[in-house]
């Protein structure tokens, strides 16, 4: 049926998309991105958990993104490391394990391929509560917490010197960063979660003059680019979640050629 | 009005301080008393890694006074700052800060990712939750009212350390600390800049804390100094401190009329140029 084929996809990348927004924002103005990349490699290593321990696929996945995601932020009150050298060390390194470990398993076949790149087309009615009942979840908590999220954002030092908690204030920012990754990799997939985050915040920025203003166009321009990556699949036969970065891609190069005043 | 009820407080005050045991003095729930220091510093030693950056600090910082803290870049002025901020926590001594202390801190610069759309105003509203009436005065103060919709990218370092001051006054703090205020500020702007604060101390009550390596006008804006280097090198009202000898070590150009007959032990050395040599704890000359 064609519902099934069009509109599930459809809900469930809006989903993704509209929370992808703001949480982009704050991953572009903090420099995150390498954060958010680290946290949808170590994925993969959630899934073989869950598949070693008979545990459902994508709660596995949850659960591994903010057991790492809390586990980073704790690595990097240290002073010893820089951030983007151990990023890089523990995405990869959770990468290969996850690798590994799902080639360890006997008799399991895991489609790599989906989960490198997304499998839009395979969620059904009950993944698309999951996916919004999470995004409306963390869009709550954003809305909440929104100046205590910019205040750091701007400046922790200040933050703090203000009475603000900046160590939980950023632990609630990293975990919805990583409940975003885990449920965006069915949308676009573990290699490109990142650009459903930066590139429709990337796009906003020429368009807004205040932070929510750029938050708010983002997740719209995320939305488009959901739209529009599903009719090219539609009409084009091409991978969804590729088609998806491709649509955001020309959006933000539409945006370069629009003139900020 | 305000004298009488002043009476009978610190009489209450007494009565419960003969009531309470000797312990119990410095930890009053009750009345706070005005002169009480906002946040006071005892024995407090930092390190970062091996080095250590501040040696045994007492200090007080009183509501209605302004205090300077002075000394050479690397004597650990800002780290002092933030130690009383609280953003850093000493390895040795007590922190005691009054209960509700509410502090305006304008660091010395403050870096913003351009890709972050923020007005001034917007920047202003983060610090504290108020009207835009309140924001547009609070800049209008700081002399910089046409920047409230520009973006904070933009703003040199001048109008941003407004911006920045704006913001600490919206909090209508208890303390004030100012890292650097004068930095890039001309003379007559300076002298704007302590007018400013002086009315703001009068007006909020406040305990002010200033940095600076500079001392011109600032020694006649503040009430105490502190010459800091590492250690508090000597300490007192401008008028002493300026006649010490260790406070005209460190600034050669600075010269006093009175030789005092204060001697302050010394651990380090000062060369010509007034920069203070603080490897030589060994000298080999």
């Amino acid at each position: 049926m064609i519902i099934e084929l069009l509109l599930w996809p459809l809900l469930a990348g809006l989903a993704v998309a509209v929370v992808a927004g703001p949480m982009g924002a704050f991953v572009v103005w903090r420099r995150m991105a390498f954060f958010g990349d680290t946290l949808a490699h170590g994925a993969l290593l959630g899934a073989a958990f869950g598949l070693a321990f008979g545990l459902a696929l994508y709660p596995a996945v949850v659960l591994c993104c903010l057991v790492l995601a809390l586990t980073l932020v704790a690595l990097q009150q240290q002073q010893h490391i820089a951030s983007d050298t151990l990023l890089g060390i523990v995405a990869h390194t959770t990468l290969a394990l996850g690798v590994i470990a799902i080639s360890l398993l006997p008799g399991v076949q895991v489609d790599l391929f989906s989960f490198l790149f997304g499998d839009l087309l395979a969620v059904n009615g009950r993944d698309i509560l999951w996916l919004w009942g999470g995004a409306l979840g963390i869009l709550l908590l954003t809305v909440l917490n929104w100046r205590r999220l910019l205040s750091i954002t701007v400046n922790e030092e200040l933050a703090r010197v203000e009475g603000i908690n900046v160590t939980a204030t950023r632990t609630l920012l990293m975990l919805m960063l990583a409940l975003l990754i885990a449920g965006a990799i069915r949308t676009v997939g573990v290699l490109l979660i990142t650009s459903l985050l930066i590139i429709p915040a990337a796009s906003a920025r020429r368009l807004s003059r205040t932070p929510v203003q750029m938050a708010v166009i983002a997740s719209l321009l995320g939305a488009f680019s959901v739209v529009g990556g599903l009719a090219l699949s539609w009409f084009a036969d091409t991978p969804v979640g590729p088609s998806i970065v491709v649509a955001a891609a020309t959006i933000f190069i539409l945006s370069l050629a629009l003139r900020r005043n | 009005m305000n004298i009488e009820g002043r009476v009978v407080y610190h009489r209450r005050f007494a009565d419960y301080a003969a009531e309470a045991p000797a312990t119990m003095s410095q930890s009053f729930a009750a009345p706070p008393d005005t002169d009480a220091p906002l946040v006071a510093l005892r024995d407090v030693s930092v390190r970062f890694g091996t080095q250590t950056v501040l040696e045994e600090i007492d200090l007080a910082l009183r509501p209605g006074r302004i205090l300077t803290l002075l000394g050479p870049n690397g004597a650990g002025k800002s780290t002092l700052a933030r130690v009383i901020l609280g953003i850093v926590t000493p390895h040795q001594g007590q922190v005691t800060r009054r209960p509700g202390l509410r502090i305006g801190y304008m660091p010395q610069r403050i870096k913003l990712d351009d890709s972050l759309p923020l007005t001034a105003d917007g920047f202003l509203a983060l610090g504290s939750a108020g009207a835009t009436r309140e924001r547009r005065n609070a800049l209008a103060r700081v002399g910089v009212a046409h920047l409230r919709r520009r973006a904070v990218q933009q703003l040199s370092g001048g109008e941003m350390q407004r911006v920045l001051l704006a913001r600490a006054l919206l909090r209508k703090p208890d303390l004030l600390v100012l890292d650097e205020p004068a930095q890039g500020v001309d003379v007559a702007g300076q002298d704007a800049l302590y007018g400013l604060l002086a009315e703001v101390r009068d007006e909020f009550g406040c305990g002010i804390l200033l940095i600076s390596h500079d001392l011109h006008l600032v020694m006649a804006a503040t009430d105490d100094v502190i010459c800091l280097h590492r250690h508090i090198c000597c300490s007192g009202t401008p008028d002493v401190v300026s006649r010490d000898p260790a406070f005209r070590d460190m600034f050669p150009g600075h010269t006093a009329t009175n030789l005092a007959l204060y001697t302050h032990e010394h651990d380090h050395e000062h060369d010509l140029q007034g920069n203070i040599d603080c490897a030589g704890h060994h000298h080999d000359h």
